[in-house]
């Protein structure tokens, strides 16, 4: 992987979703095609993301020159009003904390990966933006934190608005390499 | 006698894509049912309710680039050889330019559809390429010794901008992915082609069309 040449311009410029949507699509479909049922079509989706989330995290904090985040709160913030606006034009709401402070929802108004799609009856248990999930995860990984992200609710499966729950789970102790101390 | 023949058909085609179109866009407009094709009334669904103007989110390119370089990871953990690679991402091309032709020739042409192979070439030269990258393509060019054979000319194609290909796949390009693209609008357009992928000038995507569609070409402009 190169890094874009030209840096924070020519990230910018492009400035278009429907090339990124109707790609998303096609891998979807592909997918699809390549595994028998849902269930594996969304562990893969996740896999896939999760490799995206792990590289995704260092061109995020070259971007963003966001420090070291404090408490999960600030976490929340910044996922919501850096990285998802920085990545994919969009600003979700941050609600539903839990009493404990360790999970909450990311609630998106719209979602560029969704545009004009339809899912069809016999993919009725299919998470079809689950791939976001392994982003989120595998770039929080990258940072020490492990966290469970899932899809609590989807406008393409019928609810009204969609949401991504997130649950802080532990912090990952750096572990030095084996000799190497 | 053949050639004659498949420009009807092509014509007839073309009337019924039109038609088709008006059928969609009075549904969207009132969601009137009676009498209409089941699939057009299936499920009420609010996506035909939708305007087909360009999104206004904007995804960053990097976002484009990674989800591009994983699906490339993807497709080579599946295949034993470039070619077999290039066939897949090519696949998924073709997905996508399925998809954009018909939201394209609406917004971008008024619904009206391209009868010649200059005026095609010249629409995946400047619209689609915009609705895509963001610019024109570099070059559009003709083979000079066939009269079949046109090259669309990229000196650094987007998809390419972040792909390091190795020194033993050197033969791999990923343009691969926007040379299904260009293969689908065209064949789904009325002007069926074969669309590859070479390293030269950049990248430069050869089209080669069908027999008939040059045939087709020299009747219209004898009349």
């Amino acid at each position: 992987y190169v890094r874009p040449q030209g840096g924070a311009q020519d990230f910018k410029k492009w400035g278009n979703s429907e090339l990124f949507t109707l790609t998303y699509g096609a891998l979807v479909t592909q997918l699809c095609k390549d595994y028998e049922n849902d269930e594996e079509v969304n562990k893969q989706l996740d896999k896939m993301g999760y490799n995206i989330g792990v590289r995704l995290i260092e061109d995020f904090l070259a971007r963003s020159s966001v420090g070291r985040c404090h408490d999960f709160r600030e976490t929340a913030d910044v996922i919501a009003k850096v990285a998802f606006k920085m990545y994919l034009g969009i600003t979700p709401s941050v609600t539903n904390w839990s009493p404990a402070g360790d999970e909450f929802s990311l609630i998106l108004e719209s979602n560029p990966l969704v545009d004009f799609v339809e899912l069809p009856d016999n993919h009725s248990t299919l998470i079809y933006s689950n791939l976001l999930c392994g982003v989120l995860r595998g770039a929080l990984e990258m940072v020490q934190m492990a966290v469970d992200v899932r899809f609590a609710q989807d406008t393409l499966r019928g609810d009204n608005v969609t949401e991504i729950r997130m649950k802080f789970i532990k912090r990952i102790e750096e572990n030095l390499p084996a000799g190497d101390e | 006698m053949f050639a004659e023949g498949s420009v009807s058909i092509f014509m007839i085609s073309l009337i019924l894509y039109t038609a088709s179109c008006q059928v969609a866009n009075k549904v969207s407009l009132c969601s009137v049912d009676t009498n209409m094709d089941v699939s057009f009334t299936k499920g009420k669904s609010a996506i035909l309710e939708r305007p087909l103007s360009r999104p206004k989110t904007e995804v960053s390119l990097s976002a484009f680039a990674f989800l591009f370089s994983e699906m490339v990871q993807y497709c080579q953990n599946r295949v034993y050889s470039v070619s077999e690679l290039q066939a897949r991402l090519a696949d998924m091309g073709q997905s996508v330019g399925a998809s954009l032709l018909d939201v394209l020739v609406l917004r971008e042409k008024n619904g009206k559809r391209e009868t010649k192979v200059l005026n095609i070439l010249l629409f995946i030269k400047v619209n689609v390429w915009k609705a895509l990258f963001g610019k024109e393509a570099d070059k559009l060019e003709q083979a000079n010794d066939d009269d079949k054979t046109y090259y669309i000319i990229e000196k650094e194609p987007l998809v390419n901008a972040f792909i390091s290909v190795p020194k033993e796949n050197s033969t791999l390009n990923c343009a691969a992915f926007t040379a299904g693209i260009v293969e689908a609008i065209l064949t789904h357009s009325g002007f069926p082609a074969k669309v590859t992928a070479h390293w030269h000038k950049g990248t430069t995507l050869m089209i080669k069309f069908d027999e008939a569609v040059i045939a087709r070409e020299k009747q219209l402009d004898g009349r």
